[in-house]
């Protein structure tokens, strides 16, 4: 891959603020719409549960408004690079990752995760010796079981590795 | 001298060998917390909170666990200047403004020099604050003891106008990602009739959002999306700090008393009332850059750019937690977070925790001053530690900072969902700071909601209704008075600005 192509945009900063303007609209609008649901009104015995976020819910979407139209109406000079491909790559190469490893939590436990989750970075982006890839990897999870299960009692997820092991 | 005596109570409290011991923990873990990436302050805390439930469960427990809580929070602002200085990487966000001047004499091979004014203007910043906090705590508690509803809600009004008054984000950004916060609190049960708000059936949301969840996700994965766009090595000087060094850097420093008295000025005040110690640290740059001698000299080196900077930081990051005691409301993240940990304690804060809880809000206290004393002494003997854990490649610190997060966000409340809520929170929390959303009115929002609505719904109850219970007494009326003038602010700034260029 060529360095221009890294530097090049890989979505510009209007079309990221009129996306968050409008998540924050649809939020809002969500807002209300239960609210209103609920009865967003005063009555005899004092305000409905709807009451006090139907305001919020209000305030949202004015606000978000502003921000949709300035975005909008943003000048091509001001419409900067939001984020360049090379940098969205790296994000997302910890942000997939992440997601995968919080998906195996739940399944494997979080020790075990935790050692691929560790090796799969050292080896893939850091290029580290397979040692030195063991190492840290087995002993951060070694380290986190002492400290939060052995020293502070606080369960953490387990899988079945743990079970065999009789730990869980 | 009823405050003395009180404080000499508290430290009576505070000295035992344990609480010692846990200070000086608290504060090596909170300067790597605030020198690693994607591990600052406000989620630093919010991680350990849950490892103190049971600490907090045994007597004195909870004046233990606030040492240990509170010294991670001083060991991370005495942090955030290692990083600005020698990577030019500001840990924090309120180490931002050290960088401007801190790097250029790092590279200049004065590191050792910059290291020493910021670590020293930051414990004298702290040290100013912590003794107002002395003696205007228990005045602004007593005061505070008269306060209704309607009272309580307006000081809830004046702090999240504040935000909107002083931030630097546009306005209408800070309004939006505020009343985010605010929604998310209404989520779950109704405090007042039980009923469901804006849970879609699912049995997840049925408690609500809880604060921690995003404190983590926000701040901690938001932020190492953020580092990571800048690379994946961090390319810094070497420092060593000798005692040469510092004993020569304290002769140096007694010249600038003027901008260091001026700098806890402006922390103090921003602290206290929630402006925060970023936009502290910026003011405090700029009015020591115009009042200086060497004024425009700012920003290729000059010591005074690194100590007007980091007294108010760390005199905004201390007396932020004034109101939080006093009023039961923050002035930062981190004291919100702090907060969310007496909640959990069983602790309520506010005037009545000077009445009832005597041991604990001046044992808080007195640590106060022994913390930044023993985070004084760490971080200058220190230095070449938290240098070299910041040169371990990020290939190796970012999947770990990942799994403490996911640690710190299942022990809240031993759930998976929150687990995934991190991660959507880090993804929002990356565009929001990139888009200059806040976070930290969102986050505080997410904590005073309910308290918020509460004081808001009771007082609408006494007065039928009717808004004008606002307004009703004196008192009343000038909080809320302030509150919209500063709510409205970045308005009449927009129309003097305008009236003035039209004129000129």
């Amino acid at each position: 891959m060529s360095q221009q192509s890294a530097e090049r945009a890989a979505f510009r900063l209007r079309s990221a603020e009129i996306g968050i303007a409008l998540l924050f609209l649809a939020f809002g609008a969500l807002v209300i719409f239960d609210s209103v649901r609920q009865g967003a009104r005063w009555v005899a015995d004092g305000p409905q549960p709807g009451y006090f976020p139907f305001y919020l819910g209000v305030i949202i979407c004015i606000s978000s408004a502003v921000t949709l139209v300035r975005g909008l109406l943003m000048p091509a000079g001001r419409n900067k690079t939001f984020v360049q491909v090379g940098q969205l790559k790296l994000v997302l190469s910890v942000l997939v990752p992440s997601a995968v490893f919080v998906a195996l939590v739940g399944w494997i436990g979080i020790y075990v995760s935790a050692v691929l989750f560790v090796a799969l970075f050292m080896r893939w982006l850091g290029k580290y010796p397979w040692w030195k890839v063991a190492a840290v990897s087995l002993g951060q999870s070694i380290a986190f079981f002492l400290v939060f299960e052995v020293w502070f009692l606080v369960p953490l997820p387990k899988g079945p590795l743990e079970r065999l092991l009789g730990l869980g | 001298m009823d405050e003395i005596q009180s404080l000499m109570h508290g430290f009576g409290v505070a000295l035992t060998l344990t609480n010692l011991a846990l200070m000086f923990t608290g504060v090596l873990l909170g300067v790597i917390i605030g020198v690693l990436p994607g591990l600052g302050g406000a989620n630093g805390v919010a991680i350990l909170l849950p490892l103190t439930f049971s600490m907090a469960q045994t007597p004195g427990g909870q004046t233990s666990a606030i040492i240990l809580l509170s010294c991670i929070y001083w060991g991370a602002l005495f942090g955030g200047a290692i990083t600005s200085i020698l990577f030019n990487i500001p840990g924090e966000p309120w180490s931002v403004a050290t960088t401007f001047d801190g790097y250029p004499l790092a590279q200049q091979g004065r590191a050792g020099t910059a290291l020493t004014a910021a670590f020293t203007s930051s414990f004298f910043g702290a040290l100013v604050a912590v003794i107002v906090i002395t003696f205007l705590a228990p005045v602004v508690a007593n005061f505070a003891l008269e306060f209704g509803p309607p009272e309580f809600f307006s000081v809830y009004l004046l702090t999240f106008c504040a935000f909107v008054g002083m931030s630097k984000e546009p306005p209408y950004k800070t309004l939006a990602a505020m009343m985010t916060g605010f929604a998310l609190a209404a989520v779950g049960t109704d405090p007042v009739t039980g009923t469901l708000r804006l849970t879609f059936g699912s049995t997840h949301l049925l408690t609500g959002f809880d604060f921690l969840v995003a404190v983590i996700g926000l701040f901690g994965i938001g932020e190492i999306f953020l580092t990571l766009e800048e690379g994946l090595e961090f390319k810094g000087t070497r420092a060593k700090l000798n005692l040469g060094v510092v004993l020569q850097t304290w002769k140096e420093l007694p010249r600038y008393w003027l901008t260091s008295i001026r700098s806890s000025i402006v922390g103090c005040f921003m602290g206290i009332v929630p402006g925060g110690a970023t936009p502290a640290s910026f003011m405090s740059y700029g009015v020591a850059r115009r009042f200086s001698k060497d004024g425009d000299k700012f920003g290729t080196g000059q010591v005074e750019g690194v100590v007007a900077p980091e007294t108010a930081a760390h005199a905004a990051g201390t007396s932020a937690l004034l109101p939080m005691l006093t009023l039961g409301v923050p002035g930062s993240p981190t004291a919100a977070v702090l907060l969310g940990g007496l909640l959990i304690w069983g602790l309520q804060p506010g005037p009545l925790l000077f009445v009832e809880q005597k041991d604990f809000v001046w044992g808080l206290i007195a640590s106060m001053y022994l913390g930044n004393i023993a985070g004084l002494i760490v971080v200058l003997t220190c230095v070449p530690l938290f240098a070299a854990i910041l040169r371990i490649p990020f290939s190796v610190i970012a999947p770990i900072i990942v799994v403490i997060c996911t640690i710190g966000a299942y022990t809240v409340h031993n759930s998976m969902f929150d687990v995934w809520m991190v991660v959507v929170f880090g993804v929002l929390g990356y565009f929001f700071r990139k888009l200059q959303y806040p976070l930290a009115p969102l986050v505080l929002a997410i904590v005073l909601g309910d308290a918020a609505e509460a004081s808001f719904r009771q007082a609408m109850l006494f007065s039928q209704g009717d808004m004008s219970i606002f307004f009703a007494t004196p008192l009343v009326g000038s909080i809320t008075g302030l509150a919209f003038f500063l709510l409205f602010w970045p308005l009449l700034a927009w129309l003097i600005a305008r009236a003035r260029s039209r004129s000129g």
